[in-house]
């Protein structure tokens, strides 16, 4: 989602979105994760708690979990938003053309043209975003979220039989992968609708 | 090559108290530096078929792109269906339409076929033709289809409703383009040469499908390369060359006898 917005923003948005949403994408990209995370995490929710005060509101305690989702979700953005965007570039620009002159509204153009054309080619690139997400996890441990990497080592530590455990954890991290990977080739052969295969190409 | 078997007589023409369905009046068109269109008028009643002829970069793409406003003009008066199009400057100096929903209205009624078809690669043909009468005329989808349907057997693609146009040929693909521009119940139709990106052998079919419309008495402007094409269904011929209207007059006269040295040689190079 806030990819899609992102990329719209820098191709069609004004100098102020677009100068925005560069700081945005060159910072949250250029600064590690780790660091991103403790960083929003720790001072995001203390801005956030100093604005409810502010308007009279209590304090309130922002749980790990949704801190870290809120944070992956912001780092996530800042990436597919160059995938998406790379994506509607490489839409045949008559498909765009053909829309417009037929009188669609910008809103109904994104929705009916734009999105589901780009979609193939953003698929291969959101994928890999969406598998790194999913491994990013482990870094929410810094902030106190209970994920697998933390559980892991605090059960390999207590029980000592750390090669057990650990391979465990794997195991688990290859099963969400090759999950995704089956859920992901279905949306993407979807989307590819319409779309000869290269095989049959050649 | 062209259609065939279409005697010159039967051609549709206009009567004279025809209501104005086109106004293009003092057009021009800068990009940049580049001055494309200075100065250029014209004028489509109903039922009248206008070709723009002119060699390459003579503005004439331009002109068409510039009547739905695929292209801004920079200045000059557009009148569709009797209503100009409003313009106004922009924060950098380019002229913008100043009434998006205008804008969209006035497309809506502009049937407009490319060059290269432009059909959407995601739908099939059956869903690229209703695709604009459901979400932006907001006619029901199984009328829409229905209609469809009709549409695609009159160009004779009726068993390909089903298929993405990737799996078409270019003549088929634009014969597809033409029925989802007729799907829209234009005012007026405009064909961007639509036959210079396909194959010689394709040419024919789809200049048949567009000569059985102007024989009807659709109204159309057409820009074309198609010369022979051009003096069998236009009803008045407007010759381009840099930018403004060099000649124009009946089809008898421009292609029989042409008054600019310019478009003589033109013709000659041509034909």
């Amino acid at each position: 989602m806030i990819g899609t917005g992102g990329a719209y923003g820098k191709l069609y948005g004004g100098p102020v979105v677009r100068d925005l949403l560069a700081v945005y994408t060159t910072i949250v990209r250029a600064v590690p994760e780790l660091v991103l995370i403790l960083l929003l995490y720790y001072a995001g929710t203390d801005l956030i708690n100093q604005l409810l005060t502010a308007i009279g509101y209590q304090r309130i305690d922002i749980s790990g979990l949704a801190a870290g989702i809120a944070v992956l979700g912001f780092v996530q953005g800042a990436y597919s938003t160059e995938v998406i965007r790379g994506a509607i570039l490489a839409i045949p620009q008559g498909q765009i053309e053909a829309a417009r002159a037929y009188g669609m509204s910008p809103g109904l153009l994104l929705r009916r043209i734009t999105l589901p054309a780009m979609l193939p080619f953003a698929i291969p690139g959101l994928a890999n975003l969406w598998l790194i997400a999913t491994k990013d996890t482990a870094l929410l441990a810094v902030v106190g979220f209970n994920e697998l990497t933390l559980e892991t080592r605090q059960a390999a530590g207590v029980t000592k039989a750390y090669l057990i455990f650990y391979v465990a954890a794997g195991v688990l991290y290859l099963l969400l992968s090759l999950f995704s990977n089956l859920v992901i080739g279905r949306i993407e052969a979807w989307s590819r609708r319409g779309m000869p295969s290269l095989k049959e190409a050649r | 090559m062209t259609a065939q078997g279409t005697e010159p007589a039967v051609k549709h023409t206009a009567q004279n108290g025809a209501a104005e369905a086109i106004h293009v009046e003092n057009l021009h068109k800068k990009f940049g530096k580049l001055h494309v269109l200075k100065g250029v008028s014209l004028s489509a009643r109903d039922g009248e078929v206008i070709a723009i002829i002119g060699g390459s970069g003579s503005g004439k793409s331009t002109l068409l792109r510039c009547i739905n406003c695929l292209e801004n003009p920079t200045s000059g008066i557009i009148r569709v269906n009797g209503e100009e199009i409003k313009l106004k400057a922009d924060s950098h100096g380019h002229t913008v339409p100043a009434d998006r929903k205008q804008i969209e209205r006035i497309r809506s009624k502009l049937g407009m076929v490319f060059q290269n078809f432009n059909l959407w690669s995601h739908m099939t043909l059956i869903e690229n033709v209703i695709e604009v009468p459901v979400h932006v005329l907001g006619v029901k989808r199984d009328e829409a289809i229905a209609q469809a349907e009709k549409l695609l057997a009159r160009v004779g693609l009726a068993e390909k409703r089903d298929v993405y146009p990737a799996y078409l040929s270019g003549g088929q693909q634009q014969r597809a383009a033409i029925a989802r521009a007729l799907a829209i119940h234009p005012r007026v139709m405009l064909f961007d040469e639509p036959t210079s990106a396909l194959d010689p052998e394709l040419v024919g079919e789809v200049l048949k499908v567009i000569g059985d419309l102007a024989r009807e008495g659709r109204t159309m402007v057409l820009v074309t390369h198609e010369m022979k094409f051009a003096r069998e269904v236009a009803t008045h011929v407007v010759y381009l060359y840099n930018g403004l209207v060099e000649e124009e007059g009946p089809p008898e006269q421009i292609f029989g006898t042409p008054k600019s040295e310019r478009l003589k040689q033109f013709i000659r190079n041509i034909g």
